[in-house]
């Protein structure tokens, strides 16, 4: 068990699960009529193909580096944000409005939309927060519950008082937005937008708060153990709100991604868009490290665009690949079975 | 002669670490086997390979002389070896015997026969002396019983070597004399027991033979009859130990604490603290003594700021501090080491380095404008790792790693390190072996000579004995007696902490 430990374990797990999962994934298409091969093919070309596919995988990953990177950070501190996909929402209607409503040069409308939508989710996160810093009611519910708040609220202010043709709000500003032709161009005229330079930056800014600011101790304290914080002179309750809020920014954030770049305006949503629930899962596979979750988000953007090449070439369902990526989450949640199976390669059958 | 248990020339490598080199343990048919070392020389680690939880990089084991490789606890389930974990391995709301049958029910048509099961660990107990209700539930019985509990699950396993770690850890000195009535009746029948104990008083009570670990090698064995406490203490430090605790006579000065009239309520509004008042003075080491649940526990909680008090004054030099959040009443001078080192004193997922700046991480040169500076904090780790003898392989090692012994040394090291004018030292030696315990005492005794107070909370009336300078008895929240260690015994101090009043001068030498 010695020679599977640490930091190789880490990036040995993640890296095992992809490949079980696209094994495993492999296996059901056969049994189900469809040949694997030509499907992993046309998956990889739907990624790499061209310069469209590259595009669109990137600009699928920015939301997606941005709820991993909030479930991640909440998660370095002791809770469970489920509510990502809630703050996302309440962040991406925010920014769309600063967008509509706000006459600003560019300099400015662009950063202050940004914000609009990251404080929006901020404060979405805030209130659970509170919740539990106060009454200790469990995150998992409150968020969950915050989530359906979030989805009605939004459908509602929507409907009320930004409804534009097309169940849809109106167009925001250029001014405000992310969209970028010069990407566009580069990228054979994808919706490649320059969000995935604020995911990055975020990823950055999250791990220079958890590991180099004081802020970070705390908060981390706090998340191990919260007598011995509390022992320390760390205000416990403070630090659940503001990791809350942190985490509610970053989700915030993910919602710009779409309002900002993708979309430029914000639909009534009949369901929950997934990519705050996906984050969950990018923070798994990533391990809840910066790079890791970039990494992850690329992975699993590039899945989701690429099974639509996979079903118009090879004639193989996208909800395909919906069940690979299924079975990399198990995979990475079951880690033990990896580190059983990794012992029985390196050991020879020992245990 | 043939030995039960024969482990040959063990030798364990963890990464950074020799935990066990060379070390031979050779333990005879029906005899209590003591295995004796400091925490962190590597007895865990020997019984666990043993066990076959580790797989060692050398050395032979033979069971009952025959040559055998113990790959996983399975293996040594079947071989009869059973383990009493120190920590037990308990459901709390199953009854007793569920507990025991727990992976090993006994079935009639594929539904658990309980009865049958009741009555089979009810003969086994009465066999063996154990006097277990096997209808019990687990959490409504002491903790003394919860590990009978788990010597007969072992025992139902059909265990014939017995592994008891540290048994005693958590045990009343009441109870301790029972366990050692059980594992002589145990051996009596013809069991072999290994006791890994670090309590010397222990071994010279029960067992035949002790062998000895130091920092991982096997130093020897020896026979419990031809040795003494000194000796063995000696080889289990390596040097002479010295149990009487040296100290000149206190010389004390102004006030630095002041309490009066306080009044703390626990979680059930009840005053457990009701009225107390107590000064500890600079210079001077006061002990509390007390039985367990006497308002100690809340009345720390109240000077440190971790609980309110609904009434009265804490001061400490001269300033209020009372009701003032941690974070202050640490600034204004209070070190505390707290009670239970995992729940307050450490986080354990941090590195040994980062919880050494705990409480001033937010301070220069630790960070500067919310930035941490970690050269600074690495730096100081190393510093107070080397003045206090912290074993680690690294300032980078998790605080969960290191042993009990090493972890209450790396928080004894963080709050003497600030300075502070008032030191609480709750239970400082609680688990640890005698030369940490010596270490902690002359650390605590160096804090008083540079003129600081000290508050001594134990429940080892030995130490505070040994190390108070005055010991201020609490009884149902208030201070009811104060006596002069040089003056007063233990039979007087055990009347006081009952309840009973003092007795006058003259009458005391009667008593004994």
């Amino acid at each position: 068990m010695n020679l599977i430990k640490g930091r190789l374990f880490h990036i040995l797990v993640p890296v095992v699960s992809v490949l079980l999962g696209l094994l495993i994934g492999g296996i059901i298409m056969l049994v189900s009529n469809y040949n694997p091969i030509s499907a992993y093919a046309a998956l990889i070309d739907g990624i790499f193909g061209n310069g469209y596919n590259l595009g669109e995988t990137i600009r699928a990953a920015s939301p997606l580096i941005l709820s991993g990177l909030a479930v991640a950070f909440a998660f370095r501190t002791g809770l469970f944000n489920i509510g990502v996909e809630g703050q996302l929402l309440v962040g991406w209607l925010a920014s769309v409005y600063v967008g509509i409503h706000f006459d600003l040069p560019k300099v400015i409308h662009l950063p202050f939309a940004i914000l609009a939508g990251a404080a929006a989710g901020a404060l979405w996160g805030v209130i659970p927060g509170f919740l539990k810093a106060k009454f200790k009611v469990h995150e998992v519910i409150t968020t969950i519950m915050m989530n359906y708040i979030a989805l009605y609220t939004t459908n509602g202010i929507i409907r009320a008082y930004m409804l534009a043709p097309g169940e849809r709000t109106k167009d925001i500003k250029e001014t405000a937005s992310l969209a970028s032709p010069w990407l566009q161009q580069l990228t054979e005229f994808s919706r490649l937008h320059y969000g995935i330079v604020v995911a990055i930056l975020a990823a950055l800014i999250m791990w220079f708060i958890l590991w180099k600011t004081t802020t970070g101790y705390e908060l981390r304290a706090v998340g191990f153990n919260q007598h011995a914080s509390q022992y320390a002179g760390i205000n416990v309750s403070k630090n659940i709100v503001l990791a809350m809020a942190i985490s509610g920014a970053f989700a915030g954030a993910a919602g710009t991604m779409e309002g900002l770049g993708t979309y430029q305006y914000m639909t009534i949503n009949n369901a929950f868009t997934g990519v705050g629930f996906d984050g969950i899962a990018v923070s798994l596979l990533g391990a809840n490290g910066s790079v890791g979750i970039i990494i992850a988000a690329l992975l699993f953007g590039g899945l989701k665009i690429g099974s639509l090449t996979m079903q118009s070439a090879a004639g193989v369902p996208t909800e395909l690949v919906g069940i690979v990526i299924a079975l990399i989450i198990f995979f990475v949640a079951s880690s033990y079975l990896i580190r059983w199976l990794t012992n029985r390669f390196t050991k020879g059958g020992k245990i | 002669m043939e030995y039960v248990i024969e482990m040959r020339n063990i030798r364990k490598e963890f990464p950074g670490i020799v935990a066990n080199d060379n070390v031979t343990l050779q333990v005879k048919k029906g005899e209590i086997h003591a295995l004796l070392g400091e925490n962190g020389a590597g007895k865990s680690t020997l019984m666990n390979v043993l066990f076959g939880l580790y797989q060692p990089e050398q050395g032979e084991i033979y069971v009952k002389g025959k040559p055998i490789s113990i790959t996983d606890p399975n293996v040594a389930n079947r071989l009869g070896i059973g383990m009493v974990h120190q920590h037990f391995m308990l459901v709390e709301n199953f009854t007793v015997t569920e507990n025991i049958i727990l992976g090993k029910e006994i079935t009639t048509g594929g539904r658990v026969d309980l009865k049958k099961a009741a009555k089979e660990v009810k003969a086994l107990s009465d066999r063996y002396g154990l006097s277990v209700d096997p209808n019990a539930k687990i959490e409504n019985i002491s903790v003394g019983m919860q590990q009978r509990v788990e010597i007969l699950k072992t025992l139902y396993r059909g265990a014939e070597i017995l592994i008891f770690d540290e048994p005693t850890a958590v045990l009343t000195p009441q109870e301790i004399h029972e366990l050692m009535e059980i594992m002589k009746k145990l051996v009596a029948e013809g069991k072999s027991i290994i006791l890994i104990t670090h309590k010397l008083k222990e071994i010279m009570e029960a067992c035949d033979r002790c062998t000895v670990i130091r920092r991982g090698r096997g130093i020897g064995t020896v026979d419990v009859a031809e040795t003494n406490p000194d000796k063995l203490a000696a080889m289990m430090v390596g040097r002479e130990v010295n149990f009487k605790v040296d100290k000149t006579d206190a010389s004390p000065k102004h006030t630095v604490l002041k309490i009066q009239n306080l009044v703390v309520e626990d979680a059930r509004k009840v005053p457990v603290v009701d009225g107390l008042n107590l000064e500890i003075k600079a210079g001077e080491i006061l002990g509390i003594a007390g039985v367990d649940g006497n308002g100690q526990t809340e009345l720390l909680e109240a000077i440190t700021g971790l609980r309110k008090a609904v009434k009265g004054t804490v001061e400490l030099n001269g300033k209020s501090i009372t009701n003032h959040k941690p974070r202050k009443v640490t600034e204004a001078g209070l070190g505390h080491i707290p009670q239970d080192r995992h729940k307050h004193g450490l986080v354990l997922d941090f590195s040994i380095g980062t919880n050494m700046v705990l409480q001033t991480y937010y301070q220069q040169p630790f960070s500067k404008h919310k930035i941490l500076k970690f050269p600074a904090i690495f730096e100081k780790a190393n510093q107070l790792i080397k003045e206090f003898d912290v074993r680690t392989p690294s300032e980078h090692t998790l605080a969960r790693a290191l042993s009990g012994g090493n972890q209450q040394k790396a928080i004894i090291a963080r709050e003497v390190d600030r300075s502070p004018d008032f030191l609480i030292a709750a239970q400082p030696t609680r688990g640890l072996d005698v030369g940490a315990i010596e270490f902690i005492h002359s650390k605590l005794i160096q804090e008083r000579d540079k003129g600081k107070a000290v508050l001594l909370l134990s429940f080892e009336l030995d130490e505070v004995m040994n190390v108070s300078d005055r010991i201020a008895v609490i009884y149902e929240g208030k201070i009811v007696a104060i006596v002069d260690p040089k003056e007063t015994t233990e039979q007087e101090l055990g009347l006081l902490m009952a309840g009973g009043k003092k007795q006058k001068a003259g009458d005391r030498s009667e008593s004994h």
